[in-house]
């Protein structure tokens, strides 16, 4: 992409960042770690990547996006209402009573939200179904799912990749937000996943390892994603928790916790400030 | 008794699917490793590109389902209903009747009457596991006929079902002519007015022949199919309460959960009449021949015999 392409993706990431402290800090809960460590990849997806229609969130043939670690709907909230699929002055109404905006994705109330998840493990499995089923269709929409890396302790992600696999759903992109972090703390002391690209090849992916906040890397990863023929593919995002916002960075306590009102205005001073910085 | 055909409703599954798969090509089945038994193998030899066996991987299957049905296709999702119901519980509740989605799971070798593979097989509690779930349909049919009108039934309604299947061939009492099958409709098999017998599986049939034993007694009992269990005919209930003054209920499940504990909750708000609950008395079963094991567990037509003697 241009430089010019870059940092317009730049600026709308740290826009999705605002947009995740404002909704957090407005619902006084959430996830903003693992939200801000995906808003890049999320970001690239959804302005770049995807064949989607904001204006007919339905579009049969559109690609299709399954957030597994569906604890970080602020970022894909974020995204959304970005991309003009909902107001983005909806956000502050994350989690409020009345608010189409869950806790987690909710497929049945939210606007391009394609599946509902939050309970880690089966939005991967959707994700596998979803592509079979494009591809008994014959139709050459893809689909994308983001994990995280605590995520991948459970079974079923792996019951998930060996389908995956076993159909050779090449119309399949399975990330990895490898922050690193979960709730207990760090994902190799509460209960290792690594070597997460070595477990990924093992399950019959073709596997790349990149950094997640590097959207030069994250469009090259997804380009050679979509030439791979006749198997899923996998990406190894390694990304920082907490990314853009220099007191949540690699704290395991972001995981799920708002910032309080003094917290805000720092986190949002700060991503101003990197906004002015990629608008000059 | 005269003699009757009998069919296992796993069968009428395997049949009336792959009459279904000739009709509408959007259904696709998912099978966990045992499509012969489950008897989707029927519709895969007929449409093998549309039947996809996702290994021992339970959990898997139930949200690839989900995810499947996003995207237009209706799929039919079947393994025995200890891994269907019991397993994969959360990946039903989360993915499949949380989203909303038209998925039709259909499991088979429920209850007592699995036999010789014993507890672990044996399960009891997948009706009250699925009844709980908010928009859930759960349907138990009693005979072929029935079980082959369901499954049509569950394809027709938008929205998902648990369907409850037997191992077991059970006798085949209804007349195909003129049969209609509507979910959440109970059927009036027996007229009575002393006492109404709901119950719904095998224990429909069992039923049958209790009334014309007790009608022998001198007590006229009514017997009410109640095949679905959600959303269950409270009219018919309450109106069999009202008439009867006494239930019995008889299903092959536990009586924590199921048949019977839905209608003694209707009954206790709306019209508190004296209920007995033949099932599975919240024990485990074990193995033996299936026949043996129902009539060990109380699931005949003579215990419900004895049962409405000492409610009378």
């Amino acid at each position: 992409m241009t430089s010019e392409e870059l940092k317009k993706l730049q600026i709308t990431a740290c826009k999705v960042r605002m947009g995740i402290i404002e909704s957090t800090h407005a619902a006084a809960c959430g996830h903003p770690g693992g939200s801000l460590s995906s808003a890049d990849v999320l970001t690239y997806l959804y302005f770049k990547e995807m064949r989607v229609n904001p204006q007919e969130p339905n579009w049969a043939d559109r690609d299709r996006f399954v957030l597994s670690k569906g604890h970080a709907a602020p970022a894909l909230y974020a995204v959304l209402a970005e991309r003009g699929y909902f107001p983005v002055s909806d956000l502050t109404t994350l989690r409020k009573v009345g608010s189409y905006l869950q806790g987690h994705p909710c497929r049945s109330v939210t606007p391009g939200i394609d599946m509902s998840t939050g309970s880690l493990g089966q939005g991967v499995s959707a994700a596998a179904g979803m592509a079979l089923a494009l591809k008994c269709q014959k139709k050459d929409s893809r689909v994308y799912t983001i994990l995280g890396d605590g995520e991948i302790q459970e079974g079923e992600v792996w019951e998930a990749l060996m389908f995956a696999s076993h159909y050779h759903l090449d119309n399949l992109c399975v990330m990895i937000d490898n922050n690193n972090l979960q709730i207990d703390g760090w994902v190799n002391e509460v209960m290792s996943p690594y070597p997460i690209d070595e477990k990924l090849k093992a399950f019959g992916l073709e596997v790349e390892v990149i950094d997640g906040h590097d959207l030069n890397q994250i469009e090259a990863a997804l380009g050679r994603a979509r030439q791979t023929k006749g198997k899923p593919y996998g990406i190894v995002l390694k990304t920082v928790k907490g990314k853009g916002v220099s007191y949540m960075e690699n704290v395991g306590s972001w995981h799920g916790k708002a910032p309080d009102d003094r917290q805000f205005e720092q986190a949002m001073q700060e991503l101003k400030k990197s906004l002015e910085v990629l608008e000059k | 008794m005269s003699e009757q055909k009998r069919i296992a409703t796993r069968d009428s599954y395997g049949n009336a699917l792959k009459e279904l798969g000739h009709l509408h090509p959007e259904i696709v089945v998912l099978d966990a490793d045992l499509a012969d038994t489950t008897r989707t193998g029927i519709f895969k030899k007929d449409f093998p590109e549309r039947h996809f066996d996702c290994g021992i991987a339970e959990q898997n299957m139930l949200a690839a389902a989900a995810g499947m049905s996003t995207c237009g296709l209706v799929p039919f999702v079947s393994s025995f209903a200890m891994f269907t119901a019991g397993r994969a519980y959360e990946q039903v509740r989360n993915s499949i009747a949380y989203p909303r989605c038209n998925v039709k799971i259909c499991a088979t070798h429920a209850g007592i009457s699995v036999g010789e593979d014993g507890a672990s097989h044996q399960c009891c509690e997948d009706i009250a596991l699925m009844r709980t779930l908010p928009g859930m349909v759960v349907i138990c049919p009693a005979d072929d006929v029935e079980a082959r009108a369901a499954v049509k039934a569950a394809y027709e309604y938008e929205g998902p079902v648990y369907l409850r299947f037997g191992r077991l061939a059970v006798p085949v009492f209804h007349e195909e002519e003129g049969y209609t099958f509507q979910i959440g409709k109970g059927e009036v098999l027996h007229p009575g007015t002393d006492l109404t017998i709901i119950a719904n599986g095998l224990m429909v049939k069992e039923a049958v022949d209790a009334a014309a034993v007790l009608e022998q007694k001198g007590i006229s009992t009514r017997v009410i199919n109640m095949a679905t269990v959600k959303p269950l005919d409270e009219e018919l209930v309450l109106a069999a309460a009202r008439e009867t003054g006494r239930i019995i209920t008889a299903e092959e499940h536990s009586v924590i959960g199921g048949l019977g504990e839905a209608v003694c909750s209707l009954l206790a708000e709306k019209c508190p009449t004296p209920v007995r609950r033949v099932g599975v008395q919240d024990v485990f079963g074990h193995s033996g021949p299936a026949l043996e094991l129902l009539k060990e567990f109380g699931l005949s037509a003579e215990h419900l015999v004895e049962e409405a003697l000492s409610f009378m």
